[in-house]
Formats: C-alpha cells, sequence, structure tokens
C-alpha cells in the first residue's frame, strides 16, 4: 500500500540541536558554563580587556579633562571617528534584536540557540555607542541639554531635529532591549537558581528570578508578554537605524542628503551586527565544545546568508548612490563621489582619466567596497558557509569594512564641502584611537562577564525545539505501533 | 472566624509528576475535565496546547500594553506639542514653526508609544502571575527543583472545592502522575 504525502517526510530537516540532545543535557551543558570554575583562558582573556577598557575610559577622562581639542576633529570635519564609531557601535546591535524579534514573529526557530548572547551583544554594544555622542559634545557636564527639558531661560530643545530624535530613539531601544531580554532571562535564572549549592548564588537568582517556578498559568502571560515585546521591538529595531539614517539624510551635505539613507542604514546594521555575533559565538563554540551541539553548522549558514542577503542590499545602496550623484545632476553631489571616494590612484585617475588627483580618502572607500561587497560573495557557495576558515575572516572583514562605510559617509562628505577654501583633510589623534579600542575593551569585558555569570543560551527556548517537547511527540519506537492503532490520519 | 481559620487545610495542595510534556498534556485534560479550578501545571518551557487542555483562554495581557502605549502616545503629543507648538515656538534655521511641521514630531510620537508599550508589558506580566514572590509552597518539594531542567508537575490546591486528600490521590495515581505528594504550606 502507498503511504499518503506526508510534507515533514519529504522536506526531512536537519534537528535544530545535534546529537539526539535532551532535556537534562540542555539544562546541564549550559547551567555548567556559569556553575564551574572559572577556566585559565577567561581570566587570559579579561586581562587583556578589561586595562584596554580602562585605557579607553583614561582617553575620555583626558578628553573630558583637557577639551575636545584632543581630537583630531576640526572645521570642516566636525565629525569624524566619535559619530563613525556611535553609529558602528550602535548598528552592531541591530543583529540582536533582529534575531530575538522579527526572526521570533517569523518563526525561525533556529533563533533559539543564538538569541540570549546576541541580545547581550546588543546591550553591550548600544552602551559602547552611548559613550561616544556623550563625550563629543565636548562640555559633557551640559549632556543633559539632550533631554526633553526647558534649557535656561526656559528654552526648550527643539523637538523637530533628528538630533533630539535620536536621543529618545536610542535611549528607548537599550531600555526595550533590557526588558526584552531580562523577561527571557527569568526562566533560565530560576532553573540556576534550582540548582545552585552556594548560599551568595541562590540569593541572588533568588531575587532575580522573581520567584518563578514555570507555572501554566504563568507561562500563559509570559508568552504573550514576549510575543508582544518581539511585536513592539520588531518596529523600534527598524526606527532605531532610520533615525541615526536621518541625521545625516536631513541635512544638505553631498553624500548625506539621500533618501535611500534609512533602509540602506538598517541593511547595513544587520549586515554588520550577524558579522559581529559570528564573531563572538564562533570562539565561544570552540572554547565551550558543547554549545557545538545547540550553535551547530547550520546556524552559522543561516547567519552567513544573511550576511550575503543584507551584504548584497548593502551593495546595491552603495551602486544606487553612484547613480543617483549621475542622475540627479548635482555638481557637488558628483565631485563628492568621483573625487573624494571613487577615485583610486591607479584605474580611475590614471587609467580612465575620470579625476586629476586620487580621492583623499580613496583607500578608505575601497576597503569598505572589498570589505562589505566582495567579501560576502563567498557566501553564495555552501561549502565556504560551512567551513569556519572561511567564515572567520570574511566575518572579520565584515566588522571592518561596516566600520569603514560609516567612516567614508561621515569624513569624506565633510572634508571636501561647497567652499575649496574650507577644505581640509582629518587624522585621527591618539585620543579618538585610544577612545575606539577602549570601546572593544569595554564590550568584550561586558560579554566576557555575561558568559561567565549568566546563561548564554536560552534554556527554556532551546527546550521547545526539542521533538520531545511537542505534547504530541511519539517516540521512534512507538511511532508505528501508534499508527497502526489509530489508521491513517 | 477562628473556626472557619482553623478549619482551613494545612496543606497547599497534592501534587503528582509526570514523565514527559505528552503526559502532562494529557492529565491536564483529565483534571480539566473532572472540574477542578485551583490546580496548575508547571514545566521547564510553555507547552503547546497547554492553556487549552487547561480550559484557559486569551492571556488580556495585550490590553494594559495597548493602555501603556496609547498613554506613551500621549505623553509625547503633550511633551512636543505644547512646547513647540504653544508655549514657545523657537525658530531654528528660520524654518516655520507652525501645524504644518507635526511630522518632524513623529519619530518621538513613535519611540515613546513603544517605551511605554514595553514598560506596562512587564508591568502586566508582573502583576498578572503575581511575581515577584520570594517564595512558594511548591519549592517546598525536593523533587519540584526539576522543573527548570526536565520535570513535569501538575499541582491541585486544597482551596479546590473538589479536593479531598484519598479522592485526589487516587485520580492523580489514575491519570498516571508519579510520586504523589502532599505539598504543606
Amino acid at each position: 500500500m502507498e503511504t499518503p504525502f506526508d510534507p515533514e517526510i519529504a522536506v526531512k530537516k536537519i534537528p535544530l540541536v545535534a546529537n539526539g540532545r535532551k532535556m537534562d543535557w540542555v539544562t546541564e551543558k549550559v547551567s555548567t558554563i556559569c556553575e564551574a570554575k572559572t577556566p585559565i583562558w577567561w581570566w587570559v582573556a579579561f586581562l587583556i580587556t578589561a586595562p584596554t577598557a580602562l585605557f579607553g575610559v583614561c582617553c575620555i577622562a583626558y578628553q573630558i579633562s583637557t577639551g575636545v581639542g584632543v581630537w583630531g576633529e576640526n572645521h570642516p570635519v566636525g565629525w569624524a571617528w566619535d559619530i563613525t564609531n556611535f553609529v558602528f557601535w550602535i548598528g552592531i546591535g541591530h543583529a540582536g534584536t533582529l534575531i530575538s524579534a522579527i526572526l521570533f514573529l517569523t518563526r525561525q526557530k533556529w533563533r533559539t540557540s543564538i538569541n540570549r548572547s546576541a541580545e547581550a551583544m546588543t546591550l553591550f554594544a548600544v552602551v559602547c555607542a552611548g559613550i561616544f555622542p556623550g563625550i563629543h559634545v565636548g562640555r559633557v557636564w551640559m549632556a543633559w541639554f539632550l533631554a526633553p527639558v526647558p534649557w535656561y531661560e526656559g528654552i526648550w530643545p527643539n523637538f523637530r531635529s533628528p538630533l533630539l530624535w535620536d536621543v529618545f530613539a536610542v535611549s528607548t531601544y537599550f531600555t526595550v532591549s533590557v526588558l526584552f531580554w531580562y523577561t527571557g532571562l527569568v526562566p533560565d535564572l530560576a532553573t540556576l537558581r534550582d540548582r545552585t549549592t552556594s548560599r551568595v548564588k541562590k540569593f541572588f537568582f533568588t531575587v532575580f528570578a522573581l520567584g518563578w517556578r514555570g507555572s501554566n498559568r504563568n507561562w500563559r502571560h509570559y508568552e504573550m508578554a514576549y510575543l508582544i515585546l518581539a511585536g513592539i521591538s520588531t518596529p523600534l529595531v527598524l526606527s532605531v537605524h532610520s533615525v541615526v539614517s536621518f541625521d545625516f539624510a536631513t541635512s544638505v551635505i553631498p553624500g548625506w542628503h539621500t533618501t535611500i539613507f534609512p533602509p540602506y542604514f538598517v541593511a547595513g546594521a544587520i549586515f554588520g551586527g550577524f558579522a559581529m555575533v559570528l564573531t563572538i559565538l564562533i570562539p565561544a563554540r570552540i572554547l565551550y565544545p558543547q554549545l557545538k551541539d545547540l550553535i551547530t553548522p547550520q546556524h552559522i549558514d543561516k547567519m552567513c546568508k544573511i550576511i550575503l542577503l543584507t551584504g548584497s542590499i548593502v551593495g546595491y545602496a552603495y551602486a544606487m548612490e553612484f547613480f543617483i550623484a549621475w542622475y540627479g545632476g548635482n555638481p557637488y553631489e558628483q565631485w563628492l563621489f568621483l573625487r573624494n571616494r571613487l577615485a583610486d590612484p591607479w584605474i580611475f585617475t590614471k587609467w580612465l582619466h575620470l579625476a586629476a588627483t586620487p580621492a583623499p580618502y580613496w583607500w578608505a572607500y575601497w576597503c569598505m567596497i572589498t570589505c562589505n561587497v566582495i567579501s560576502p560573495q563567498f557566501f553564495w557557495f555552501k561549502k565556504n558557509r560551512y567551513n569556519l576558515w572561511v567564515v572567520f575572516p570574511i566575518v572579520m572583514c565584515v566588522n571592518a569594512g561596516m566600520w569603514f562605510e560609516r567612516f567614508v559617509i561621515i569624513v569624506t562628505s565633510l572634508a571636501n564641502d561647497f567652499m575649496p577654501s574650507m577644505w581640509h583633510l582629518y587624522h585621527p589623534s591618539w585620543v579618538e584611537i585610544g577612545t575606539f579600542v577602549g570601546t572593544f575593551g569595554i564590550f568584550l569585558s561586558l560579554f566576557l562577564l555575561f558568559m561567565r555569570y549568566l546563561p548564554m543560551v536560552a534554556m527554556s527556548e532551546i527546550k521547545i525545539v526539542l521533538p520531545e517537547s511537542d505534547p504530541h511527540h511519539v517516540e521512534e519506537g512507538h511511532q508505528e505501533a501508534h499508527a497502526s492503532a489509530e489508521g491513517h490520519h | 472566624m477562628m473556626t472557619a481559620t482553623e478549619q482551613r487545610p494545612k496543606v497547599y495542595g497534592m501534587a503528582a509528576e509526570f514523565a514527559s510534556a505528552g503526559e502532562l498534556y494529557h492529565a491536564a485534560e483529565k483534571i480539566r475535565d473532572a472540574g477542578f479550578k485551583r490546580w496548575d501545571v508547571f514545566s521547564p518551557f510553555p507547552i503547546h496546547g497547554m492553556d487549552k487542555a487547561m480550559g484557559l483562554g486569551k492571556s488580556w495581557l495585550s490590553a494594559v500594553v495597548l493602555c501603556g502605549g496609547l498613554t506613551g502616545l500621549a505623553t509625547a503629543v503633550v511633551l512636543e506639542g505644547y512646547p513647540s507648538l504653544i508655549e514657545y515656538q523657537t525658530v531654528v534655521d528660520a524654518k516655520p514653526t507652525n501645524w504644518a511641521t507635526v511630522p518632524a514630531f513623529v519619530p518621538i510620537f513613535f519611540e515613546l508609544t513603544i517605551l511605554l508599550s514595553a514598560f506596562a508589558c512587564v508591568f502586566a506580566l508582573m502583576v498578572m502571575s503575581q511575581l515577584p514572590r520570594w517564595n512558594h509552597p511548591m519549592f517546598n518539594w525536593e523533587r519540584f527543583t526539576r522543573v527548570g531542567d526536565n520535570g513535569f508537575f501538575l499541582a491541585i490546591e486544597g482551596r479546590d472545592p473538589k479536593f479531598s486528600e484519598e479522592k485526589t490521590r487516587a485520580l492523580l495515581e489514575s491519570i498516571g502522575g508519579a510520586h504523589v505528594t502532599l505539598i504543606h504550606d
């Protein structure tokens, strides 16, 4: 007799958790990461990242106490590494929210292995991002001007300014991300509370697990809350980088004044963010081999596909900027794209005779193109997506490329603006470089602490994707007996 | 009044353990059909379809979030509109300050709507789940520590009008419950 068509059998799915691991395995292996004795490598890593962070803090202290003149910025380049770093870090955060919210709404079950660490990455990246707008104003004691309260003489901040929208967008983003992340953590904190033997840990987990006990009368509200948080985080994350792009797009500077910026920035943010997720998780699953059954090659493959997609969107946006510069007929914009960005010393300047001199920042532009547009194209091939020796260098390229993208947008547009008498090249000072390196120290130190003290995989969520969690699941051996007893469905 | 207090059961309820999500699901259906009102199931993750098996409807947490979102929107309307259009119109870069500039207020309308929705969501979750709390009678049962691992439990409270020590124990055992235990307050 012929068996009826069953799509579940026709498309054989690779299990999301490898090696048929059970629930108790998940609990044990994830919990022991933060329960076991601190490994040596952790201390080695922390003793590198923590002093780096401290160095960054010292650079910030020096800049605040001396003045913003210790940076290389001056007219006309009034925004440089500071805002580049701000946009770079805030963009990285977006992948975490995409994984936690958008992939949840689209029922991408593979997200459960990576959402906790990606959300943590979001929070730490936004912490790093938030430093720069705060300090680049120079007089940080005036930072309260950002708040929506009347300034001196009763003058209010300008609510029609994208810079104020940005304050609201970024602070809302951080707050909502913290709430979403913590809501997801509560059931796992309860698991750790029930496992721990240390009195101190028991106290803290008891406080932060809020008395969670896996009650279905609580799960009912919890699932609704989680769905709503995912639902409101989805437009939020799209709005945040759109608002960041408004900081540029609403101005009249050639190279900034572009309607394509919001979707272009959002795609770039997700692109760069996924690269950072892989940058963190690939070493993590080597250091904790048990994670290899949870973060499988299939997960890395899917993330590489997203990098390929968003990288291609970004490449399209770069091309469209050029097209509009030519088609729009604005000579300033044409000048900017050709003479400030594109013209390299050999092909465009010498061979094609398109420019008299090479563009001052041509190397930054071509770094960006190579890293962001060309390097992800290797991900068209499955063999490359499954080879970590290919994946890791490419995601490092993407990390660098996305930083260069913001540098190109900000600095090349400002350095040679409308008045040739105002033109000025920008060079960073050691303080700017130190501050940027310091934020990597802050980011990595926070992530190391997170790995050490909190469950870095969402246990309660990953259990849902195990076959045994389905209430109608039948063990392999009983399946035939069950089917013959009930007849065909 | 004193006698009423004394007559109250000293126990919290009767609890049983089940082997899998599927067994707990079917047990919940039977307890629901037996007409119990004050009971609950406990699992390491939300079990798909359990609300129906327990006879619970949709969570109305979303209604609180709607109120929170509308409050956020109203706050933003007042916060931006009053100073910028009414109280202190500041001319920046010779740009207009009239009612036609309202589109420039939309991003903050949106952000505050989201912000207060999120706060309302977490606040409603706490209130509707009656959390936070530092202890619960179920924690007195040492087998219950596995609820965050791979344990599936069902508890019928002593306050339920249908509760009786012998009959509830027999019922829980008949529907496949293991380690049926009386949980003390």
